[in-house]
């Protein structure tokens, strides 16, 4: 599988060995003092070049970060808003950009509109501890765009009902 | 359905090492030989104490996941975010046959007329469709498909 990274035009090519990696990786880190090591021996490989696959990923951008991920609710951010916008076209990757560099976006994506149904572009994830936050953070946003937005609304979310992560499927 | 809801789920109370632990391991485990060692070094306690908040941490679901973040776009997947709009009565039954899928890897409940958000990841992007069709006939409504077209940004961290 060959793939295109965003931090070079380099293409990056997951190979076997990466892929029974994210495998054996995707439902977790081994808790122990050395996880490269335990890895190494379920797949027969030194711990090091466990290791140093994992910083190449990293590098390459396939893998963002080795981090915890939290229940952001059980973490009292309880607000979860995703803000949508209807952003002029010529206007949106520069608004985007502006957006996506506000420090409580975590999330900033150029998003295909649905006519007439749907006809917000730009989403942006903000999180609160509590909805008037959220609508603050959602007014500094359309403080930004001026004239360039025809409309916004802030979809909350009210459950989880799933939340599994990305999986690779084994094949 | 092991759904979440605002009105049930408490937050949860921290001592300040699991504060610590949530917010330092949240940006990243250091990649090195002992990593574990080295983030409870940053943080002043021990290696095992690290472990066993973790574990801990996982075990009552205050994290879901301690692991390597994919960027699912970069490993030559498909990926894209789908809206339905599902009446009242059968909210419960559609989350149950979209869950079932093992192409959502998560699924959002939300207050609007399309009231199902969910992601959807594919090991080759042409399965993307695929997956839209096989869901919208289980459950016989439409699916909205929004892939990203542009990224501006993504960057979580919740501080504690």
């Amino acid at each position: 599988m060959s793939i295109s990274t965003s931090r070079s035009d380099q293409e990056y090519v997951l190979c076997e060995l990466d892929r029974k990696l994210i495998l054996a990786t995707q439902g977790g880190l081994p808790l122990v003092p050395d996880p490269w090591g335990t890895l190494g021996k379920e797949l027969g490989l030194p711990a090091d070049e466990v290791l140093a696959r994992f910083q190449r990923m990293q590098d390459a951008g396939v893998i963002r970060r080795v981090a915890a991920v939290p229940d952001h609710y059980r973490l009292g951010y309880r607000f979860n808003g995703m803000t949508v916008w209807d952003v002029r076209d010529d206007a949106i990757t520069d608004m985007g950009r502006q957006v996506g560099e506000l420090p409580f976006v975590s999330h900033c994506y150029r998003r295909p509109r649905h006519l007439p149904y749907w006809n917000y572009n730009l989403f942006a994830m903000v999180h609160g501890t509590s909805r008037e936050e959220v609508e603050d953070k959602a007014s500094q946003i359309n403080d930004l765009f001026g004239d360039t937005c025809e409309g916004h609304t802030i979809l909350y979310s009210s459950a989880i009902l799933k939340k599994t992560g990305l999986r690779l499927r084994k094949s | 359905m092991s759904a979440a809801t605002e009105q049930t789920q408490a937050t949860a109370e921290f001592t300040e090492m699991e504060r610590a632990v949530i917010n330092r391991l949240q940006t990243g485990l250091p990649l090195v030989r002992r990593p574990y060692a080295a983030v409870a070094g940053e943080l002043g306690i021990t290696e095992q104490a690290l472990l066993h908040t973790l574990e801990d941490l996982l075990d009552r679901r205050i994290l879901t996941r301690f692991g390597p973040m994919f960027h699912a776009g970069e490993m030559g997947g498909g990926l894209t975010l789908a809206a339905m709009r599902v009446p009242e009565q059968d909210f419960e039954d559609a989350t149950r046959k979209v869950n079932a899928f093992d192409e959502v890897a998560h699924n959002y409940r939300r207050e609007h007329e399309l009231n199902m958000w969910f992601v959807l990841a594919t090991e080759a992007p042409e399965d993307i469709a695929r997956a839209i069709a096989a869901i919208e006939s289980a459950t016989g409504y439409a699916v909205y498909n929004m892939p990203k077209e542009e990224e501006f940004h993504v960057h979580l961290h919740f501080p504690v």
